[in-house]
């Protein structure tokens, strides 16, 4: 045998008579599917570490010694290996293994959710014995018995590949599950009154290759084979995961990740995949549900005449929306404002901004809601990639809980520090998910970051700042030396994940942070992680004040765009928060909320009180009811996720494309389709039939989407999407899983309106322009706004205000299976404060800032640094009605920190 | 608040210590854990998940898969009759209905009156003096129901039997050399050994 050279790193291996060549490390039962040669399998993910335990993948394997039975999924594929998939002993190894676990197999195929699409019933025709010789009594277990409010267990049909235990062990981190008892008697459960909550258990229900596994939104709702799917991508969150979408009966019933590997590596969180029962509604167009109540989807355009909101036709509602556009574009552009854009496509965000900032003149246009950085900083700053992240040697977490925000980024970032792929430095100013697998933690308290990015630079200044804090510095001086250790010379391989640590805080603090990172660490990238939506999107899309779109500056308008939008903004807009305030003072007349809404979004409750107090215009471009509608002058209708075809950028600039499933209900139009009527009715030409037009719009007037048109995007090769301002060709790889995405293959070519329609020939997409930031907008790289915080008084404690993956959020409240699990409002302290207080745990207690006083149960964390309080965003008190928002009553927006007193009752 | 009690407590802790990967010391803390009820509570799996770094899921999983590791409440003794080959032909089998007669329970269950627990055993290796009946792990070798019957009145009548300890001990002798592990001095153990290895090698 020729020996192959050390440093090579592919072998030569036979399958089936075939000379094939196989990456060095790869399981045969890899290798041998990239040949083509698919190999049955049970418990093998592709994504999870190999433990060959069912026995299905048995194949005769030849190294050297004689041909043996060795499972394909558990053994290397090595030089000269000879591997026969398909002899004698083969297949009467797999009928065997197969007898096996149907011995013990209910065979309720009629019943089970799995039948019609379950790989146990697939590989038994395929491979299996015809019939039974078993005589016996099978295992009964009382069924269903729930792991958890999400996921429901028939444990007669498990057949113990530990794909879900697995999971929850090695690829959430919370091992809630494992195998209970041995031999027949073993069954997957969990310890008692500690349920599988996960964030991401709906998962295991996706790769559990049995009906063992039932999530509770999908338990007989539809057979497969009524099923349509189409695949798109999940804006659930700015992650963009890929999944499918499916539908039957006119219903969506399911969303599946698909494995898009530079992105989600098929998974999702439980937010994205059950949040589709908000799309369905509760109402069915039932009249009963009132405006308010946010599970009502709007059917139809309203206009509030006589105090109350009565429906009106399409024409009526947009033509009075479009005078008052009109009015101002000639009086006063500045009178009129938009918020909100995290919602829409990039189609939408795109009109939008067309139209207020190019039609109308106004630069008021704001995507984030107070809860965001600044838009210009985001752009310019080097932008890294999720791989990039997850292979960066070192990564800077400048964010808050990712778990809570951005759950798969999360379980990527999660995987590389396992598996030591990275190192983390954990600034947050509190523990987060990822904090017990970081290497260094340099907790940065609320305004604190500013001082914590000088200390990694090397400011000495810093550090004796930080120890001046009334509680002593957080950290330890080796800390900080490791810290700067990983850093090394000039930030080479470093990611910092940039966001906002806290919504109690002014933004300008980790604004500053980051600007003082990107001086001393030039070669570091950034990776945003803001939540919402297509909130990348709409930044892209000039959904920012001072912004156009193509990341360039009002003073720079790319020529492209400058020739089509008759206008371009001479002022500065203002940001969501100062539209409110203007709103409020009645120097803003008309406030469009594109999706937004104020009262769950915006963490300053009598800044949007004070808004709504006012006798301006309101007009509120939306999917669902919400208290807001009480306020509002005009409702217009949205179609939402799942009903609207499209793109969506990610986190990371990743441009993909949206499958829509579902027609929008009543007369919902898309939004790009609502700022196309209004720009008619204001003059403007656009001829967009079809959202593709608008995409080719886009790619041939916005700077950095040149070449993504929509005929490019409906490449097969561009499903995973293109990256703005990567050079590299996009590629996407084969379905990893197939068990997991049963009918995916087919998925484009049958799903209802496969985005962008019929492909029109070949055409690559072109990987636009550079990727050297916005260069109109480096300015905000060195300056930037200088804030600073005040010295914390001997009674307060700093609020750091955080967010929950199940908050009050209109698709978790939407959608009954996750409304069920919403946190409640609690206020985290560190157990040292807690005791000083006299307080313990479930005790209530007054918090009191300059704004309100509150009453709120305490909770002893210590993860919680001394000194600082932990409320979240959006949610309420138990029991309470949702408008109540403990943060927002506590917090002025305009203050740089927030301080709260905490006293027992 | 600790479910072990407090030596139990410290002997677990030494334990972890000795273990460069704590999860490696969850069967030792197992058995410690045991010996204080007879069987692991869903307290007591807490703590030990706990102290070795895994979820109460994984405890109990550990403590299912394991025969001599119990997550049921068992008796004051625990009768173990062995079935396998060599005792079912000296008359396992019947010794073992003979047993569930004496105690007055069924195998697997429990006596009313919490004295036995009686089950069926796989091989015990003690395949010479046959039936092989153990009670608490300890081999009391009553090959007849006489002998049998002997035993347990004495134990019913509450005679100590010097042999047998309570329920849930698998280990009489408490073994505390090498348990206590000064963390200093194993630190400085391990820098003279890496110092000397470094001088070796150069
Ligand atoms: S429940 Fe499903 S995924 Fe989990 S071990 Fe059983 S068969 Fe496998
Ligand atoms: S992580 Fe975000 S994008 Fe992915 S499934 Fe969850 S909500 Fe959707
Ligand atoms: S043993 Fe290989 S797939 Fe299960
Ligand atoms: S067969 Fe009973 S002890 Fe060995």
């Amino acid at each position: 045998m020729p020996e192959q050279p050390e440093s090579s790193t592919t072998v030569s291996i036979t399958i089936d008579g075939r000379e094939v060549v196989a990456k060095k490390g790869e399981m045969v039962i890899a290798a041998a599917e990239n040949a083509g040669t698919y190999i049955p399998r049970f418990c093998y993910h592709p994504r999870m570490k190999p433990v060959g335990v069912c026995r299905m993948c048995l194949v005769e394997v030849d190294s050297g010694r004689g041909p043996t039975l060795q499972p394909a999924c558990f053994i290397e594929a090595t030089d000269q290996m000879t591997v026969v998939t398909d002899s004698e002993k083969v297949k009467k190894a797999q009928d065997g293994v197969l007898e096996f676990l149907l011995a013990n197999h209910p065979l309720d195929c009629p019943v089970c959710d799995k039948g019609g699409e379950c790989p146990l019933q697939d590989q038994t025709l395929a491979h299996g014995p015809g019939e039974t010789r078993f005589i016996e009594e099978k295992r009964h277990f009382e069924k269903p018995i729930a792991l958890s409010e999400l996921v429901l267990l028939d444990r007669e049909r498990c057949i113990q590949c530990s794909r879900c235990t697995r999971f929850a062990e090695e690829v959430a981190g919370e091992a809630l599950i494992d195998f209970l008892g041995r031999g027949d008697q073993v069954e997957v459960a969990m310890f008692p009154d500690e349920p599988f909550s996960s964030y991401f258990s709906g998962n295991t229900v996706q790769i559990c290759p049995v009906g063992a596994l039932t999530a509770t939104p999908y338990r007989f709702a539809a057979r497969p084979w009524d099923l349509e799917q189409v695949e798109t991508t999940c804006t659930g969150c700015a992650v963009g995961c890929r999944v499918a979408v499916q539908s039957s009966s006119g219903r969506l019933t399911r969303l599946l990740g698909v494995d898009a590997d530079p992105v989600n590596h098929s998974w999702m969180c439980d937010k994205g995949r059950f949040g589709f029962e908000a799309v369905n509604g509760v109402d069915d167009g039932n009249e009963e549900l009132a405006l308010t109540d946010p599970t009502r989807r709007l059917t139809e355009p309203m206009v509030r005449k006589n105090g109350t909101l009565v429906p009106v036709s399409w024409s009526e509602a947009l033509s009075a929306v479009a005078s008052q556009l009109k009015d101002a574009k000639e009086k006063d552009p500045q009178s009129v404002g938009a918020i909100g854009g995290a919602q829409l496509t990039n189609e939408g965000a795109f009109t939008w901004t067309s139209l207020i900032k190019g039609i109308v003149g106004s630069d008021s246009v704001d995507a984030q809601l107070g809860d965001g950085l600044d838009a210009q900083l985001v752009l310019a700053l080097p932008r890294a990639t999720i791989d990039e992240a997850a292979n960066a040697c070192t990564v800077i977490l400048l964010s808050g809980d990712l778990r809570e925000e951005l759950p798969v980024l999360f379980l990527r970032l999660r995987h590389s520090a396992v598996e030591a792929k990275n190192s983390l430095i954990d600034l947050g100013p509190r523990t987060s998910a990822l904090s017990a697998v970081a290497k260094v933690r340099l907790p940065a308290r609320p305004g604190e970051a500013p001082l914590v990015a000088r200390a990694l630079a090397g400011d000495v200044a810093a550090v004796t700042q930080l120890k001046g804090h009334r509680e002593g510095h957080t950290f330890g001086d080796e800390d900080l030396a490791s810290a700067q250790h990983l850093l090394g010379e000039d930030g080479s391989g470093v990611v910092v994940v940039i966001g906002r640590t806290s919504v109690a805080e002014d933004a300008a603090f980790v604004e500053s942070a980051a600007r003082i990172l990107h001086q001393r660490y030039p070669n570091a990238k950034f990776l945003p992680a803001l939540r919402r939506g297509n909130v990348m999107g709409a930044l892209e899309m000039g959904m920012a004040p001072g912004i156009l779109p193509g990341e360039t500056s009002l003073a720079q308008p790319g020529a492209a765009l400058r020739s089509w939008w008759p206008l371009v903004p001479g002022i500065q807009g203002k940001t969501a928060l100062e539209q409110l305030a203007a709103f409020g003072d009645g120097s803003q007349e008309v406030l469009l909320l594109l999706g937004a809404d104020p009262l769950a979004d915006v963490a300053d409750g009598a800044l949007v009180e004070r808004a709504l107090r006012s006798s301006g215009s309101l007009v509120c471009v939306s999917g669902h009811g919400g208290a807001i509608l009480e306020r509002a002058d005009v409702v217009l209708p949205a179609a939402v996720v799942h009903e609207r075809a499209g793109t969506t950028t990610n986190i990371e600039g990743r441009v993909s494309r949206l499958g829509q499933k579902m027609v929008a209900p009543g007369l919902a139009w898309s939004d790009w389709m609502i700022a196309a009527e209004l720009a008619a009715a204001l003059g403007a030409q656009w001829e967009f039939t079809a959202v593709g037009d608008v995409t080719d719009q886009i790619a041939a007037v916005v700077q950095g989407f040149s070449g993504i048109s929509s005929n490019a995007l409906a490449q097969p090769a561009t499903r995973d999407g293109v990256v703005l301002g990567s050079t590299a060709a996009p590629t996407t790889a084969g379905l990893l899983d197939p068990m997991a995405t049963p009918g995916m293959v087919s998925a484009e070519e049958f799903g209802l309106g496969s985005y962008a329609g019929i492909v029109r020939g070949e055409e690559q997409a072109q990987a636009p322009t550079s990727g050297a930031g916005a260069p109109s907008l480096t300015t905000s790289l060195s300056s930037g706004e200088n804030v600073i915080s005040p010295a914390l008084d001997n009674y307060s404690l700093r609020i750091v205000g955080t967010h929950t993956l199940y908050d009050n959020g209109a698709n978790i409240v939407g959608s009954p299976s996750l409304s069920a699990l919403r946190k409640v409002a609690v206020a985290m302290v560190n157990p040292y404060d807690l005791d000083r207080l006299g307080l313990a745990t479930g005790d209530k207690a007054k918090l009191r800032s300059g704004r309100a006083t509150i009453i709120l149960p305490v909770e002893a964390d210590a993860g919680v640094l001394r000194g600082t309080v932990v409320l979240n965003a959006n949610v309420t008190v138990h029991g309470a009605e949702r408008r109540e928002n403990p943060l927002a009553s506590l917090v002025d927006s305009s203050l740089p920190v927030n301080d709260v007193v905490l006293e027992s009752l | 608040m600790s479910a072990l009690t407090p030596d139990r407590r410290t002997r677990a802790e030494h334990l972890v210590a000795l273990y460069p990967e704590k999860r490696s010391a969850l069967i030792p803390i197992c058995h410690i854990a045991q010996e204080q009820e007879g069987h692991l509570t869903d307290e007591l799996m807490i703590e030990v998940a706990e102290l070795v770094g895994v979820t109460p899921a994984e405890v109990q999983g550990t403590v299912s898969f394991y025969d001599m590791l119990r997550i049921e409440p068992v008796g004051k003794y625990v009768v173990s009759v062995c079935t396998n080959i060599a005792c079912l032909l000296a008359g396992g089998e019947e010794m073992l209905e003979h047993v569930e007669k004496t105690t007055g329970t069924r195998r697997g269950g429990t006596s009313s009156d919490g004295m036995f627990t009686v089950e069926e055993a796989e091989c015990l290796a003690d395949c010479d003096v046959v039936p092989c009946v153990q009670i608490n792990n300890r081999f009391v070798r009553t090959t007849t129901p006489e002998t049998f019957d002997a035993l347990a009145a004495r134990l019913r009548s509450g005679e100590t039997v010097t042999d047998i300890p309570t329920s849930g001990i698998v280990s009489r002798v408490e073994r505390s050399v090498g348990l206590v592990a000064d963390p200093e001095v194993v630190a400085q153990e391990r820098s003279a050994l890496r110092a000397s290895d470094q001088k070796a090698t150069s």
